[in-house]
């Protein structure tokens, strides 16, 4: 027999609630292809924003992009900026509202190709803003083109017989290349294809958030993420080839960390 | 009366900036403007602890200036014509998503890198949209140091009113000339009321806030563009500023902004002096453009000369006004070249004795 909407209610009532979607995201169907690595990027940044209790102190920067949406999902105050200036745009709110949790979504392209400039001058200036950085190796809202941070052979629709770095250059690292300036604080690299790695990747975006009040400098949380739809691939068979071929090139783990003495003086 | 100084045009709107409690400057050097910044880096901080920055080019700066206003600060930028071409995309954006704020552009020579020297090469890009899509920015046209720093705040008051952006075109002569200035009295930051689509942080009794030029449903999008079309209609109704000077009596009417207007002051004075009965127009809003005060004097005049370091590119707004009812002519200097008047009257004359 079928329950009444009274009697399911009553019944939730009394659920013990384990899991249910955090405040800080909204009530909304994502526009992310199936298995993507976005809506669950998305949902940890959440979870941290509401954890951390900073909603009403935190405002995000969208990029262009695949997450170009990202302010219909997040549920914080946001700016949707131009094609890689979203580093920009953050300092531009930071340098005026320097109480507030400022951060930037970007993907590859946005961050590592067309907003390179900003990016490095954001963190050499060290900026207190968190950049969540997403690598899935491809453009993925233009339809599948070479990112900066494509592989090597990679296929993509602009290196149809693959990526070559005697032509198109190498993959860009530039984590790296951002974590050896000083005006980063907080530099990690981490990923969302498996449970253990979503857990230590929140725990990376929560670190991130909480350091800006430290105001040291720039955290930076890369997450390797996938594209299943212009990798050509299903799910499962996307995580299985970012395990096998983006880490070995782009392998997890921080590359700065905060000394003790960096938290407790601050 | 306010506090009377002598200062050069960059520094006189760099000191009126301060005066009118902005909250932020992102900036990057470029002559003949750098003065701007320097003026701030000196002054701004320590007088009311505003946010001054240094970016790391003009296409960072103009997207500090979208972050900051996005999130309610009064703030502006300045640069010179090649770094405003930079910023163009800003611009369209900052447009898109209606955020108050404020440029100036010390227009010097081009194309390309050009010259450094005064110059108004850049009215079709100021004025006709020199980023992508239907927008408009409000565009005053300062002719004296005094004015500089007046539009200033003026700026930032409009900027406000209709969340559009606003641009000061003035050029390398007047950055750089020094001239009496009164100032007005300092406002105190923070007592502009913070815009309630700011994100300034979502709080429990409101939805989100979120600042956007992005529209993708065809539906949407052409709403927006009604919408905004409305309110360039509404500026265009109440924001028009022009100058008029012996036009009612005049034969002939020299149409001129900024510098320019200076020069032709000059030539109506000769001209005058001589018997020939010359008039000046001098727009001081160019977009929205002054076209019924110039459409009214074509009424009774024999002709018009656009004076213009440049090409000619407003004759082509005083054609659309005169509508072919009378000789509409150009002249102009260009690469850094100010006309002498001496050599505007003698264009004037021949003109004139071929309308005759």
């Amino acid at each position: 027999m079928e329950k009444s909407m009274q009697e399911i209610e009553h019944h939730h009532d009394e659920m013990n609630i384990v899991c249910e979607r955090p405040s800080t995201l909204l009530d909304a169907r994502m526009h992310y292809c199936p298995g993507c690595g976005h809506g669950v990027a998305h949902r940890i940044l959440m979870e941290a924003v509401e954890e951390l209790g900073i909603q009403e102190q935190t405002i995000g920067v969208a990029p262009v992009g695949c997450s170009v949406f990202a302010y219909l999902y997040m549920n914080v105050d946001m700016q949707e900026a131009a094609h890689g200036r979203a580093t920009a745009v953050a300092t531009g709110i930071k340098r005026c509202f320097p109480d507030k949790y400022v951060y930037t979504y970007q993907g590859d392209g946005d961050l590592a190709a067309i907003g390179t400039g900003e990016t490095v001058h954001t963190v050499n200036r060290g900026e207190n803003i968190l950049i969540v950085f997403i690598n899935n190796a491809i453009y993925g809202m233009t339809g599948g083109q070479m990112a900066p941070t494509t592989l090597i052979h990679q296929k993509t629709s602009t290196t149809p017989y693959g990526r070559e770095a005697s032509f198109m250059g190498n993959p860009l690292k530039i984590t790296e290349l951002l974590a050896q300036l000083p005006g980063a604080f907080y530099v990690t690299r981490q990923a969302v294809n498996t449970p253990v790695n979503v857990r230590r990747a929140k725990k990376a975006l929560l670190n991130g958030l909480k350091y800006q009040k430290l105001n040291k400098g720039t955290c930076l949380v890369e997450i390797v993420s996938n594209c299943p739809t212009n990798w050509g691939m299903k799910p499962v068979q996307a995580n299985e080839w970012l395990v096998e071929n983006m880490l070995p090139y782009y392998p997890l783990g921080d590359m700065k960390v905060p000394s003790k003495e960096d938290i407790e003086n601050a | 009366m306010g506090e009377l100084r002598l200062m050069k045009g960059n520094e006189a709107m760099a000191e009126a900036a301060i005066r009118a409690g902005m909250d932020a400057y992102f900036g990057y050097p470029i002559t003949p403007q750098s003065e701007v910044l320097e003026y701030l880096t000196r002054e701004a901080y320590n007088r009311t602890q505003c946010t001054v920055l240094q970016a790391e080019s003009e296409i960072a700066s103009i997207n500090m200036v979208y972050g900051a206003a996005g999130a309610g600060a009064r703030v502006w930028t300045s640069s010179s014509s090649p770094g405003i071409s930079l910023m163009q995309e800003g611009l369209s954006y900052i447009a898109g998503a209606e955020l108050p704020c404020l440029i100036a552009n010390i227009n010097r020579g081009g194309p390309g890198l050009g010259t450094i020297q005064p110059s108004q090469g850049d009215y079709f890009q100021s004025v006709k949209g020199g980023g992508h899509g239907d927008y408009r920015l409000i565009v005053l046209a300062p002719a004296t140091v005094q004015e500089m720093a007046d539009f200033v705040q003026d700026g930032w008051d409009l900027a406000d009113k209709y969340r559009n952006p606003v641009l000061i075109l003035a050029d390398g002569a007047l950055g750089q000339m020094m001239e009496k200035v009164e100032l007005r009295d300092q406002i105190e930051r923070g007592t502009r009321a913070t815009p309630s689509w700011a994100t300034t942080g979502k709080t429990a009794d409101r939805d989100r806030n979120f600042v956007t030029s992005l529209f993708i449903k065809p539906e949407e999008m052409e709403q927006v563009n009604l919408r905004l079309q409305e309110k360039y209609k509404l500026i265009e109704a109440n924001e028009i500023r022009v100058q008029e000077m012996e036009t009612e009596d005049a034969d002939f009417v020299i149409v001129a902004y900024g510098l320019s207007a200076r020069i032709g002051h000059k030539v109506m004075e000769i001209m005058r002096a001589e018997g020939i009965k010359v008039g000046l127009i001098r727009p001081i809003t160019l977009w929205p453009y002054p076209y019924a005060t110039v459409a009214k004097a074509a009424d009774h005049v024999k002709g018009f000369l656009s004076l213009e370091l440049n090409a000619g590119q407003m004759v082509e707004d005083v054609r659309l006004a005169v509508n072919g009812r009378c000789p509409v002519g150009h002249y102009g200097r260009m690469g850094g070249i100010i006309p002498s008047p001496e050599e505007v009257v003698e264009v004037i004359k021949d003109m004139y004795s071929k309308i005759q």
